[in-house]
């Protein structure tokens, strides 16, 4: 099946011993000069590329202060070390959280501190050469920007930043990853990651329609581009094209079609997905911000909720405002924006859906915390609500729920491995190797609690999962959507399951 | 960027094995890729091989799951209106390998 070593998943989650080199090699196809231009890149790398590089990390570290300061800050303590996915799934200690952040730390050193200007080699200092070129590209691209490894950091040094900070100086200076930049140059030409343009969209639409009114004899609508509508959906474009994605996006229509508001997508914004977090370009992420904004005054809507995305909520719930806001035209009266799963819990709390838990009782469920909504956001108004809300919609929808062990979620989850923009098949051994501990952990709970699936609330870590479960023994279609249980339990209005329900009543 | 030579004909082919050029597609470059992955063209490989070039023309876009397994439930029968049964005929994912042979362009994102 895989022309590498697929691991074993073992007892517990087992740091290994280092294996040096062992992730060595040419990183991710490099974007192709189209694909770097739409972007504001240069083409191909740059004749002077280590002048501009040293030159772009100068500026960078000016702009960011806390690049600065997580250079400056570490003390070599170790605490990092074993916390990192890809170095428990690979061992090679470049994947260690500090050993990456080395990468970053002895270029900054060289050329930006006087003990690396005057004696390099006392200090850990080196020449940004080309094999340090190298070296970055394959090893930052072997860095979900999870954020993990900040969690135990007792100077808070935010890897994922420096990965970032690292990508923008190579794309910037010529060696831009393909699959990010492909796919951001898509969503400016067309809307979305997938290049699914709008008729392909309505269609697709449209047949979803058709497909819940066979199963339920009720015509739920899924609006495309309707103006004055209240509520505009963001939501992934996987949940259109892809499964269990779509699952999910058949249960948010059914939410509002049952709460009684109005709603639509735009073929503007039919993307919830905000790849520019994942390059480290803050001018590519507010260009893909302000679609969202233009979509939402083009289309006169009062509230903006986002669909099951998990980086997409990252950026919604920590930037927005600042990269496409303010959202001063909304209603003030609702978050801004809020989380398709905060609405729904409100829904089930003022008892607005008619629910039976017993349609999801051939299913025993767990939770997978997607890693940008766990540690940088909440789902609600309250610390914590970013681990509660789920769960509460979950339990409300079905009768068996267990959780993973304790330090594999909440703030402690583990990334499913193909997160930060690493969900490409030319990273299939990255990929595989890092979903080991999620593995580990989802293997405790199938054995000891008889969990059949694992729920989760991010197109990637959807995605991800049906593509590595397989590696590991279990099924494809273990994973699924969070709102396709809601939608499995929900009883709509004058729908034949109703009717069922009263016979079964009566 | 790398070719596949067939028939005294060249195929120039991406990174991955996608075809360059869209108007390059015939039904043996389609075969031979499939040769290439060690599989067989059936009649009901290409049911939806064919099902994807014409919606391709249509929408410029391969079709999302849903629509592509009421196409062929419609066409097939009900039993095979699944995803089970396009990963039967296609293993590593009906949207990537058909799109493959079909000699689309690889759909991207969160996929």
């Amino acid at each position: 099946m895989a022309d590498f070593e697929v691991p074993t998943i073992k007892e517990d989650i087992i740091v290994p011993h280092i294996n040096p080199g062992v992730m060595e090699g040419e990183g991710p196809f490099v974007a192709r000069p189209e694909h770097q231009e739409a972007l504001g890149f240069p083409g191909e790398l740059v004749d002077n590329w280590q002048e501009a590089a040293v030159a772009k990390m100068g500026e960078m570290l000016k702009k960011y202060r806390s690049l600065k300061v997580f250079m400056d800050s570490c003390v070599k303590c170790g605490a990092c070390t074993d916390k990192c996915h890809y170095f428990i799934g690979t061992a090679d200690p470049k994947n260690m959280p500090v050993g990456r952040q080395d990468l970053f730390r002895k270029v900054y050193r060289r050329y930006f501190t006087i003990g690396g200007k005057l004696f390099p080699k006392l200090v850990g200092a080196e020449d940004f050469t080309e094999e340090v070129l190298n070296d970055w590209y394959n090893y930052f691209h072997q860095c979900s920007e999870c954020r993990r490894c900040s969690v135990y950091c007792p100077y808070g040094i935010d890897t994922a930043e420096i990965t970032m900070a690292a990508r923008e100086i190579m794309a910037s200076i010529g060696k831009g990853m393909k699959y990010s930049n492909e796919i951001i140059g898509k969503v400016f030409k067309i809307g979305n990651n997938l290049g699914l343009p709008e008729p392909a969209l309505a269609d697709t639409l449209e047949g979803l329609e058709e497909e819940v009114e066979d199963d339920t004899g009720v015509a739920v609508k899924y609006p495309l581009d309707q103006k004055g509508a209240e509520i505009l959906l963001v939501t992934p474009s996987a949940d259109f094209f892809a499964e269990p994605h779509v699952d999910g996006l058949i249960g948010y229509g059914k939410v509002f079609h049952e709460a009684g508001v109005s709603w639509t997508l735009s073929s503007k914004a039919s993307e919830a997905a905000n790849f520019g977090l994942f390059i480290g370009s803050y001018e590519n992420m507010r260009r893909v911000a302000l679609r969202i904004r233009e979509a939402a005054i083009d289309l006169g809507v009062k509230r903006l909720i986002f669909g099951e995305c998990g980086h997409a909520w990252r950026v919604a719930y920590s930037f927005l405002n600042t990269l496409a806001g303010p959202f001063d035209f909304l209603d003030q009266r609702y978050p801004v924006p809020q989380h398709i799963l905060e609405f729904t819990l409100g829904e089930l709390k003022k008892g607005t859906l008619n629910i039976d838990k017993s349609q999801n009782d051939d299913m025993t469920l767990t939770f997978h915390d997607s890693c940008n909504v766990a540690r940088a956001s909440r789902i609600g108004p309250t610390p914590g609500s970013q681990f509660e809300t789920p769960r509460a919609v979950i339990k409300a929808v079905c009768n068996n729920f267990v959780d993973m062990r304790p330090d594999t979620i909440k703030e402690g989850t583990f990334c499913c491995g193909g997160g930060g923009g690493l969900l490409t098949d030319d990273l299939m051994e990255v990929r595989v190797k890092g979903a080991l501990p999620r593995m580990t952990a989802l293997k405790e709970v199938v054995e000891e609690e008889g969990v059949t699936h694992m729920a989760a609330i991010c197109a990637i870590c959807k995605s991800q999962f049906s593509k590595v479960l397989p590696y590991y023994g279990f099924g494809m279609d273990q994973i699924v959507s969070v709102h396709q249980l809601v939608s499995n339990a929900l009883i709509l209005k004058g729908s034949e399951q109703e009717s069922e329900q009263a016979e079964a009543g009566a | 960027m790398a070719s596949i030579e067939l028939n005294g004909k060249s195929y120039e082919v991406d990174e991955e094995g996608y075809l360059a050029n869209l108007n390059d597609w015939d039904e043996d470059i389609a075969k031979e890729m499939a040769r290439l992955d060690g599989a067989e063209l059936t009649d009901a490989h290409w049911e939806v091989i064919n099902f994807l070039r014409e919606y391709y023309d249509e929408y410029q876009i391969a079709p999302a799951v849903r629509v592509l397994t009421k196409a062929i439930g419609k066409k097939l029968g009900k039993d095979k209106g699944n995803s089970k049964y396009l990963y039967e005929l296609f293993p590593y994912g009906p949207a990537k390998q058909a799109c493959k042979y079909a000699g689309l362009p690889k759909p991207t994102g969160c996929v």
